[in-house]
């Protein structure tokens, strides 16, 4: 199939670029890694507290750092869309008559691929602070945290075509990033919290996907909620891929 | 610089097949009179309000060396962006080779390569990685595209550096490799948008060489071009844009013929302009320095008798030569807003 053959080839050619400077891939562990490191500590009194899900506070943290790579690395991935963008690379690629989803599910690709390698270098990391997880939750873990890559950085290429600028990208990711990142509970589970709050940490998508995580990761596995992470990952991810496949298709003077 | 004469190979050096098979047919291709390009009612309104195409309407046969030339502004750009679907038209049809781009975009593109004026590949991939991706672009297995880049690499004289990352190489190799790009899906129709801007005299005539022989394997080519003496030299016909409309189209030959006078500079042996100038009242003379005169020479007049009176009045003339190319003088004129009239 012809967009399958199109992603191939832009999701290598996307690889190859990236992993000329491998280094950066594991500079963009070292904000998680302090996480887990100076912060996560502090967590472990609260294992007692009322609300605070069963399990070591790794298995609660450990998921939660995770989709906060997935931000923070996924979700910024325009920026190297408009470095292409203003250099005429992306032109180049729209004159020809590559398959438009193609174009950014290629790179999005790589991106997740990226992702997995940090997410299995913090998992190891996190090992010996008390991390203990089997391999069958690891692996739906991570093909969860896989659904949710590609629709960061799929959002976050549209964002870039429509922006179309770096001074504007920052702070909009920014102003979309950070309440995801407090309203899903990345970093304190929203079990903590008062009810308001919970209800409202239910629109995030995030959400639900921290919580199947967190699921799978205690080892209790609870099968509605890692249903329900799925499902709402796979909602977002469909509307990603069609408000990123218009964004290629229309970008158009 | 002897870059380009020492590196780029002539047609009648290239490996076997020469660029005609590189170009995947035979050789010395004949045009067949289909139109490469039709472009009809083309109109484009910017969303600022901006009308930069009122109505354009253009054919290009196939097999031709097509030249459109036209101001800053007058929409050249507007045109080949959106033959090349980079710009949607507000209103007409634009075919290549009989497929209308909006319906059967896809095939239309596949006849098209593109050389931009502006190096557009990332400057950390290699030279090989860049070509043989181009042609996967376009649905070419990478086991073809490999033999096809050096099929094409050799002439441009590029085989040598296929390694190497793509910023190490020259201004001239960069722009030898957006050609390269261009062809690695054997386009029958190639639009070259400013391809020898910023480069210099030597390397600019090479190339002039290698378009010459793409045009005689068959490839039509679009060109356009600040240098006037490049279309000249080139093409075969030529149309002029200004503010969003053709001025002027057909033959070289033809809009030549529109220049009924030519400006005229004369380079005097002595520092005689003012008197030379009131000799030649009826040249319409302007004075230029002490020893210079510009003259216009009228249709069928011939600048003899200007010089034969100078010197009838010991007024050698050291040198007689044009004040610009004559296609430059002919755009200049159309460009102007004199009325078009030459």
């Amino acid at each position: 199939m012809k967009i399958l053959r199109d992603t191939w080839l832009i999701f290598t050619r996307s690889l190859s670029i990236a992993l000329r400077n491998p280094i950066w891939v594991l500079i963009g562990l070292m904000q998680p890694i302090l996480y887990l490191a100076l912060f996560g500590p502090l967590l472990a009194p609260l294992t007692q507290l009322q609300g605070f899900p069963p399990g070591d506070w790794t298995n609660v943290f450990v998921p939660g750092l995770l989709l906060q790579i997935t931000i923070f690395s996924a979700f910024f991935a325009g920026f190297g869309l408009l470095a292409e963008l203003r250099s005429g690379v992306l032109e180049r690629m729209r004159v020809t008559p590559m398959n438009r989803m193609a174009m950014f599910l290629g790179r999005a690709l790589r991106d997740v691929v990226l992702l997995f390698t940090q997410s299995l270098v913090l998992v190891l990391l996190a090992l010996p602070f008390g991390l203990r997880v089997g391999l069958f939750p690891l692996v739906a873990s991570m093909i969860l945290l896989g659904l949710v890559g590609l629709t960061m950085a799929s959002l976050s290429y549209a964002a870039a075509l429509w922006l179309k600028s770096e001074d504007a990208m920052a702070p909009f990711l920014n102003m979309v990033a950070v309440p995801m990142l407090l309203l899903s509970g990345l970093l304190l589970p929203m079990s903590l919290g008062p009810d308001w709050l919970k209800w409202i940490s239910l629109v995030s998508p995030l959400t639900h996907a921290v919580d199947a995580m967190r699921s799978l990761f205690a080892g209790q596995f609870d099968a509605l909620t890692v249903f329900r992470g799925f499902a709402v990952t796979g909602v977002f991810l469909a509307f990603s891929l069609w408000v990123a496949t218009g964004a290629f298709s229309r970008s158009q003077a | 610089m002897a870059e380009f004469s020492t590196s780029l190979e002539k047609p009648d050096s290239r490996p076997a097949g020469g660029l005609a098979a590189a170009m995947g047919r035979p050789a010395a291709q004949a045009p067949t009179g289909r139109a490469a390009l039709s472009i009809r009612n083309l109109t484009k309104t910017y969303a600022s309000g901006t009308q930069a195409l009122k109505g354009v309407s253009l054919d290009i046969a196939e097999g031709d060396f097509f030249a459109l030339l036209g101001p800053n502004g007058a929409g050249k750009t507007t045109v080949i962006g959106i033959v090349m679907g980079l710009v949607t038209k507000t209103a007409g049809t634009v075919s290549v080779f009989g497929h209308d781009i909006d319906r059967d975009h896809a095939r239309a593109r596949k006849f098209i390569g593109v050389v931009p004026q502006e190096l557009n590949f990332n400057i950390f991939e290699k030279v090989m990685d860049i070509v043989v991706n181009q042609g996967g672009y376009y649905g070419i297995p990478r086991k073809v595209a490999i033999e096809r880049a050096e099929e094409i690499l050799h002439p441009l004289g590029l085989w040598e550096k296929r390694w190497e990352v793509s910023r190490t190489l020259s201004g001239g190799m960069k722009r030898r490799l957006m050609i390269a790009r261009a062809l690695v899906h054997r386009p029958q129709f190639l639009i070259l948008d400013e391809p020898t801007a910023g480069v210099d005299v030597e390397l600019r005539r090479g190339m002039w060489d290698y378009l010459r022989s793409l045009r005689e394997s068959g490839t039509t080519i679009l060109l356009t071009t600040h240098y006037l003496e490049e279309a000249e030299q080139l093409c075969k016909h030529a149309a002029i844009i200004n503010h969003g409309e053709i001025i002027a189209s057909g033959t070289i030959k033809d809009i030549l013929a529109r220049l009924k006078s030519e400006r005229v500079t004369l380079d005097l042996a002595a520092p005689a302009a003012q008197q030379a100038a009131a000799l030649l009242a009826g040249y319409r003379p302007v004075v230029v320095d002490p020893s210079t005169v510009e003259v216009e020479v009228d249709e069928g007049r011939g600048i003899g008798p200007a010089v034969v009176t100078l010197q009838d009045n010991d007024i050698p003339v050291q040198m007689v030569r044009p004040k610009s190319g004559r296609l430059e003088e002919v755009f200049l004129r159309l460009t102007s807003g004199n009325g078009g009239a030459p």
